[in-house]
């Protein structure tokens, strides 16, 4: 109970001040599209030299919470997620926007977010050496496993083919290798300058989710607005903190989801979202309602994000191993301050750690209140006619690309691939596993060669990645998420054939 | 006999991510040091056997998923599409960043907006719109996050 100790130091004036800057900042921040947790945290470190330590991660850490939720508003009123940790919020929560449900739609969200964070934070809090020893289990060729298993899991994400969403992601796969190699320096698949230094995920990411949308739009023609798909209705917050209570089974999988999720190094809470989904999707009597606004989609993929955010900070405050591109980043924060993390941390510098982890805490309440308010507002948005939502988004897209690494390679790379992306959106790919194999990529090939190298020393490369229990345990979970998805989709197949039988019998005279 | 276009269209459209794989995949294999293309070669036949797998189905017709592009969406996207094509691989750095932002939005904003052109308050509207938006634009990432663009001729 150390922690309490130092939970004064929370509200002293100054902090306090910066942990609401940092939340409400991080909530706008969160819900532009295109300004990513990683990117607003990175930004904000040079703004964070002059403070105190604990006041710096304070600020980044409030930033870190805050835009994971604030990119749920983007993700549902817009469907882009504002972070790749939202993707997952924009199957159910934007058509729950078009339905006129965007206002209980983000209420959920901010709730589901302060409820795994919370629980994510206490996770830090308690389990700290236990959870750091379990992630520590993970070798290469467990990361290995689990990134392919990332990407497979997202292939029965999409209620389409399973074939078109496995094939989606290996491309997102080999648009990871595009650049130079890490290990031989050699040039991989550089077919333009702009891909010289590889495809950074961020301006891919822009382009994969905004342009899609944005070309959907423009292809509507001149209609008088957009607006009656996204008109946002009041609805009271005491109902929406009921509903979330009772869809338990949703909250659970996605807080327990996202924790686990986060502890692993290097995963982070990109796939968290995606796999708490699929997760509650596969374990929900409600199954067939996912994808058509259903509530659980949102609260499990919600809970979920902000429950990464505490435990992803386990190995990097223990071990210096970041659990998430924004964990690596929040490391730079540390360094800047003479700070180095490990498991001497707590010893060396109590205040400064315990005072961070508090404020997280705090910080998920108040992520929450002010994200109910942003909530109440955002109706404002949703009314924007289609015209100017269109020229908004792509503004936003090609500054937010070009703000990256001040890079016009950057926005070549965002414009050809939503344009792309749209074209193959309307022969049934899916953006979300490219997403993830871009992201999951560099993961999957960075312990594949290590892995293969610790084989080549120790055993064969056959026994390194395919004996151990871990090893089969992901090896099984793979074939399973795909099987299960082929079976699925066959199912339907066979229900779609059934019912076009009876159509066909009825339309006969 | 003429095909019906969705079919067409998938034909073109997975015979596309078809020659992408077979290429990707035969880059992969031949390209040197070939110790750099061990993961790429993994990723790249599988890659190129889903393809294959996908364009043979749209040749025998028997794609499911995906409707396509009808010929009024077509219409529809084309002169956005080109607006936005110049604006992003031309514009943007030979007219400057917040020139070619301007333009290119309130052409979009011009060609989308269901208001009537012939009535002036509508261009008064997408003017002050343009103009807001590109104030913020310039505040947030020029005044605020110092982020440098290109100049281009004017700004």
């Amino acid at each position: 109970m150390e922690f309490l100790g130092y939970f004064g130091e929370v509200f002293a004036p100054a902090n306090f001040g910066l942990l609401l800057l940092g939340t409400i900042g991080g909530l706008i921040l969160g819900a532009t599209p295109g300004l990513s947790p990683t990117m607003a945290v990175a930004l904000l470190i040079p703004f964070t030299f002059r403070l105190e330590p604990a006041q710096g991660l304070i600020l980044l850490g409030a930033a870190y919470t805050s835009t994971v939720a604030g990119g749920a508003v983007s993700a549902i009123l817009l469907k882009i997620p504002g972070a790749p940790a939202n993707i997952a919020t924009t199957l159910d929560g934007h058509t729950m926007a078009m339905k006129g449900q965007g206002a209980r739609a983000l209420q959920l969200s901010f709730i589901a977010s302060a409820v795994g964070g919370v629980v994510g934070v206490l996770l830090l809090i308690f389990l700290t050496p236990m959870l750091a020893q379990w992630a520590l289990a993970f070798g290469p060729s467990h990361l290995f496993w689990l990134a392919i298993l990332g990407v497979t899991v997202i292939g029965s994400l999409d209620s389409g083919s399973v074939v078109k969403g496995l094939l989606s992601g290996c491309i997102g796969l080999w648009l990871a290798t595009i650049g130079f190699d890490d290990i031989m320096g050699a040039q991989r698949f550089i077919f333009h300058p702009s891909v010289a230094g590889g495809i950074n995920v961020i301006p891919a990411l822009i382009g994969l989710f905004a342009i899609p949308q944005v070309i959907t739009m423009l292809a509507r023609g001149r209609q008088p607005s957009g607006a009656e798909a996204l008109t946002v209705e009041r609805h009271p917050v005491g109902k929406a903190f009921r509903e979330v209570f009772s869809r338990s089974r949703a909250l659970t999988i996605g807080t327990v989801t996202g924790a686990v999720i986060g502890l692993v190094p290097g995963v982070g809470g990109q796939i968290a979202g995606l796999v708490a989904y699929d997760q509650a999707k596969k374990l929900s009597p409600e199954r067939d309602k996912f994808g058509t606004g259903h509530s659980e989609g949102v609260i499990a993929a919600e809970s979920a994000n902000n429950a990464m955010v505490g435990p992803s900070l386990v190995p990097l405050l223990t071990l210096s191993i970041p659990g998430s591109p924004t964990a690596a980043v929040l490391l730079g924060g540390l360094l800047i301050h003479g700070i180095f993390p490990g498991s001497d941390l707590f010893d060396n510098y109590p205040d400064v750690a315990w005072t961070f982890i508090n404020s997280m805490l705090v910080g998920q309440i108040l992520m929450c209140i002010f994200g109910l308010y942003v909530a109440g507002l955002a109706a404002r948005v949703a009314q924007v006619p289609n015209a100017v939502m269109a020229a908004v988004v792509l503004g936003l897209a090609v500054f937010g690309s070009y703000s990256v690494q001040n890079s016009m390679g950057d926005v070549y790379v965002m414009a050809a691939l939503g344009t792309g992306m749209y074209f193959l959106e309307r022969f049934g790919f899916s953006a979300a596993p490219l997403v993830l194999g871009l992201i999951l990529g560099p993961i999957a090939e960075a312990n594949f060669i290590q892995g293969s190298m610790i084989a080549n020393a120790t055993s064969s490369i056959g026994q390194y990645f395919f004996t151990g229990g871990l090893n089969l345990l992901l090896i099984v979970l793979v074939v399973a998420s795909i099987a299960y998805s082929v079976w699925m989709e066959l199912r339907d197949r066979r229900v779609t054939t059934k019912d076009e039988v009876i159509g066909e019998r009825e339309a006969r005279p | 006999m003429t095909m019906p276009l969705p079919r067409a269209q998938h034909i073109v459209a997975s015979g596309l991510v078809a020659a992408v794989g077979v290429t990707v995949a035969w880059l992969s294999y031949t390209q040197e040091p070939a110790e750099a293309f061990v993961f790429p070669r993994l990723i790249s036949t599988v890659f190129a056997v889903l393809a294959l797998w996908t364009f043979g189905k749209a040749l025998l017709g028997r794609t499911r998923f995906g409707n396509g592009l009808d010929r009024t969406a077509m219409a529809n996207i084309a002169p956005g599409l080109v607006v936005a094509l110049v604006y992003i691989f031309w514009a943007a750095e030979t007219l400057g960043f917040y020139t070619a932002s301007t333009l290119a939005f309130f052409a979009i904003l011009t060609l989308y907006d269901p208001a009537p052109h012939g009535v002036l308050r509508s261009w008064l509207k997408r003017l002050i719109i343009t103009g807001g938006f590109l104030a913020v634009m310039y505040g947030l990432f020029a005044l605020l996050l110092n982020v440098f663009t290109p100049r281009g001729l004017f700004f």
